[in-house]
């Protein structure tokens, strides 16, 4: 048991990391755009703007706990 | 042709990344406790590696391609957005940046307090930190080397740009005959994060649907995006780090 929990913390670090949001925020704008895609959009613009507002929100959460 | 380039380049300089963090520990190892068993476990992990590609590579050609890069392109995201994120916070000053020459330090003389059995001929404590040192960082280039290759129909030349990268560590290694202390391993590691989120927007994209305008040529704009954005990030961030604090009251 330990060492499948283990296992589990080692590719939860590995992929998601000390912050979980980022990687919520992935499968968000994923989903986003594939729903947009299947409604016959082609939304190429959405991933690299969530990108965008990802990095700066992780990086001002930081910032902020920091003073 | 462009996005074969970009993937050798990425696959390299991600695997130097880690084969320069896995050196600092082999050497700290080996140099404080002999060789023999250091070079053993290296050995034991190296082939551990080899055969995570070679019995994932070929399974993940068996699923179909945009499915593939649906969830490769998820897992560079979240995965390059680590990597990215961690170097913006390092180079603006809210992260100390990471010192092979201290890691080396503390790994060496964790290894001179460590126990050693004398009826033994193996010395196990050397054998555990080198494979778990070498598995743990090589897993990493493992990860990028069967999803980048796979996603690219180009298992072997990520293969080979890995081994490259390692070759090239270790022979550097072995010319300055310690950790490699002048790798700017944050603007490195700032290059990888760059690659990886831009490949996985690039891969997540089209495995969600997404026409990129220009085609394959698209990835050298995401790249830019991306570069740009996280190099503008940096120095916004550096400077409010750096900003007096308004005196309270």
């Amino acid at each position: 048991m330990r060492y499948v929990s283990a296992f589990g913390r080692f590719w939860w670090d590995f992929v998601v990391g000390d912050d979980w949001r980022v990687a919520a925020g992935v499968a968000v704008a994923l989903g986003l755009t594939r729903l947009l895609t299947a409604l016959g959009a082609n939304p190429w613009w959405l991933l690299p703007l969530a990108v965008a507002l990802l990095l700066l929100a992780a990086v001002h959460r930081v910032a902020a706990r920091s003073g | 042709m462009t996005s074969t380039v970009i993937l050798f380049l990425a696959v390299f300089a991600a695997s130097a990344v880690e084969a320069v963090e896995a050196l600092t520990i082999v050497l700290a190892v080996g140099v404080v406790r002999g060789w023999r068993s250091t070079l053993i476990g290296v050995g034991a992990a190296s082939v551990v590696l080899a055969a995570v590609v070679a019995a994932l590579g070929p399974a993940l050609a068996h699923i179909p391609i945009n499915a593939l890069r649906f969830v490769v392109g998820a897992l560079l995201l979240a995965f390059g957005l680590q990597w990215l994120r961690k170097a913006i916070l390092r180079a603006s000053g809210y992260l100390p940046l990471h010192d092979e020459g201290v890691a080396f330090e503390r790994e060496r003389a964790e290894a001179g307090a460590a126990g050693r059995e004398a009826s033994s001929r193996m010395d196990w404590y050397s054998f555990t930190v080198a494979f778990k040192g070498v598995l743990l960082e090589g897993l990493e280039v493992a990860f990028i080397v069967v999803t980048f290759g796979s996603t690219q129909g180009h298992l072997g030349l990520a293969a080979a740009a890995a081994a490259a990268a390692a070759l090239a560590v270790v022979l550097v290694g072995l010319v300055v005959r310690g950790p490699l202390q002048r790798v700017p391993e944050n603007s490195l590691k700032f290059a990888v994060g760059v690659l990886l989120t831009s490949f996985g927007i690039f891969w997540g994209g089209e495995g969600a649907g997404v026409e990129w305008p220009g085609s394959d040529v698209a990835i050298l704009a995401v790249v830019a995006f991306v570069a740009l954005f996280s190099l503008a990030l940096t120095r916004v961030a550096h400077r409010r780090r750096l900003a007096p604090t308004p005196a309270a009251g």
